[in-house]
């Protein structure tokens, strides 16, 4: 379990995370959304006792991160794959960590084996990994210790199409058997597919956090038809609220009933799916504002 | 159709494990001994400096007079550029942690980071204590050979020396590491380190008013006792006088500078 009680961290006059609080439950993924620079890395690295922070406090079950005797055995951390000595090799990497937190070391053979680095990958030199490859020896690092708790900052970069599913599954496994996981990425729909609740970090601030069905529903639905009148004529019928958009029909009623609606009147569709939710909006309108940020 | 009836519960809840107790000292020194030989900057470091010793041993055989082929003087010469290389050896192992950013690893693993900086003290100052014991096995093959080979093959030698070449090489490789956690970044310090007390050698000879706290400060001039006989009182304080200013004062900066520290 991981909790964060408002906190925050300054750099001189500039709030890289202001009051931040939410909390993670064992069986969970928790998705930390948020555009690059809004605060996301230094909140994690703040749970890990990394950053002090200026205010607030976070524990890790139940425990501020420094008082755990061996954290490694507790919580896996990958923050920066490319945080690795490039003259180590990728085997030598995981037995020193092995080593540190006292493990067997068949500890690092089983790892290497089911983030799929094989013998040759694992005798190579961190130097000549792929970020692919950083990315799955960070994944073995921070599984290492067989923690309870896992947090991971933007996992899936590197990551071929095939690994990201991989991981996706990794992950669920380990949330389904009781885990809890924090991982944060600045694409929504990367973590749409894993995450049971987002945390959505703007600015250093916290501005949605909750489930992610809730959040990504209530945007109503997009419909199409060949007949463009016919099947405005058959929705008003229905007592369906319309509006015109580009992407054509925005109803505010579920699929099924626009659905319906337009068979009753015999429309054909061409098109009918959920419409993006407030929070894909929402999301969209922070990475605006932190582009525009950077371009300044 | 249902078939599957595994119970679910057992599973889910986490088991406490145990044994998780905080790694010993000895077992954080351990890793940084291991540290400082796995990587391949490292063990070619160790590499050079175990070379050093025997090329100086084996120039000595072929150049030196035969009456001076002793154990003891195969023994000091060693002493002096391994001194100069474990400092290095001492400013990598802390430093390597930021350039190469295992500090992120480092102290996610062990976040009371002072445990880290004192087993990486204690593992420096088992290699400097490694390397003088190099120096007296290589010396001692040296006085083998020029005893057959019509050197003096003489095996005397003042105990004094050895305890001599421990302080003078335990302090320079703990030098290494203080200048290292006061600096945390590997050219600036190694350049550091070795400009320093050498610019402060030149000032001092130059200034008149600097040559008594030269006397005082300048380890390379505290140090050069050490090589010779028994030191007295006066030369063992100015030793200490200036291993507290280019030793204990930079490792107490240092040491508050990395606790301190952003890992990023």
């Amino acid at each position: 379990m991981i909790s964060v009680e408002n906190l925050s961290k300054r750099y001189g006059r500039h709030p890289a995370v202001d009051d931040v609080s939410f909390r993670c439950e064992p069986g969970t993924v928790t998705g930390f959304l948020g555009p690059n620079g809004a605060g996301k890395s230094t909140t994690l690295r703040m749970i890990c006792g990394l950053t002090p922070p200026t205010t607030g406090r976070a524990t890790v079950s139940g425990r501020p991160y420094r008082d755990l005797e061996n954290p490694g055995r507790e919580i896996g951390v990958l923050l920066d794959a490319s945080a690795q000595h490039a003259g180590r090799t990728g085997r030598e990497a995981l037995g020193v960590a092995a080593y540190t937190m006292g493990l067997d070391r068949r500890a690092v053979a089983a790892k290497l084996e089911l983030v799929g680095l094989d013998g040759a990958a694992a005798r190579r030199r961190v130097r000549a990994y792929s970020l692919g490859m950083r990315q799955r020896l960070g994944l073995a690092l921070a599984l290492l210790g067989d923690p309870r708790v896992l947090i991971l900052d933007e996992p899936a970069n590197g990551l071929d199409p095939e690994g990201i599913f991989w991981m996706r599954g990794l992950l669920r496994d380990f949330a389904d058997r009781g885990g809890t996981v924090l991982l944060s990425s600045h694409l929504l729909r990367e973590v749409e597919a894993v995450a049971d609740r987002l945390v959505v970090i703007g600015g250093g601030r916290i501005v949605a956090q909750g489930d992610k069905t809730e959040l990504l529903s209530g945007g109503g639905t997009l419909v199409r038809a060949r007949d463009g009148e016919a099947l405005r004529r058959s929705l008003a019928a229905g007592g369906l609220t319309v509006r015109e958009t580009d992407d054509g029909l925005l109803v505010h009623a579920e699929t099924e009933a626009v659905g319906q609606a337009a068979a009753d009147a015999g429309v054909v569709l061409t098109e009918l799916r959920p419409a993006a939710g407030g929070l894909e909006q929402l999301f969209l309108t922070l990475t605006a504002e932190s582009t525009k940020e950077a371009g300044k | 159709m249902t078939t599957t009836t595994t119970p679910q519960a057992s599973s889910v809840e986490p088991v406490p494990r145990p044994g998780v107790r905080r790694p010993s000292l000895p077992r954080l020194t351990a890793v940084e001994l291991r540290k400082l030989a796995d990587t391949r900057a490292g063990l070619w470091l160790l590499i050079i400096i175990g070379l050093t010793t025997a090329v100086i041993v084996t120039l000595q055989l072929v150049f030196a007079d035969a009456a001076d082929q002793t154990f003891a003087n195969f023994f000091v010469p060693s002493l002096l550029p391994v001194g100069v290389l474990l400092p290095v050896l001492g400013i990598l192992s802390v430093t390597a942690e930021w350039s190469q950013r295992t500090a992120l690893v480092t102290y996610a693993l062990v976040p009371r980071r002072e445990r880290v900086v004192v087993a990486k003290l204690a593992a420096v100052v088992l290699a400097a204590l490694a390397s003088v014991a190099t120096s007296l096995a290589v010396a001692a093959v040296g006085t083998l050979i020029a005893g057959t080979s019509g050197g003096a093959g003489s095996w005397e030698f003042d105990e004094t020396l050895l305890l001599n070449s421990v302080v003078f090489q335990v302090a320079n490789a703990l030098m290494g590491v203080a200048f290292g956690l006061l600096l945390l970044n590997t050219p600036l310090a190694i350049v550091t380190y070795l400009l320093l007390p050498t610019a402060w050698s030149i000032v001092g000879g130059l200034v008149p008013a600097l040559h008594r706290p030269a006397g005082w400060l300048d380890t390379g001039r505290t140090m050069e006792p050490l090589f010779t006989t028994s030191l007295d009182a006066d030369q063992w304080a100015r030793l200490a006088v200036s291993l507290v200013v280019w030793l204990l004062v930079p490792l107490a900066a240092g040491l508050v500078r990395t606790l301190r520290r952003e890992v990023a």
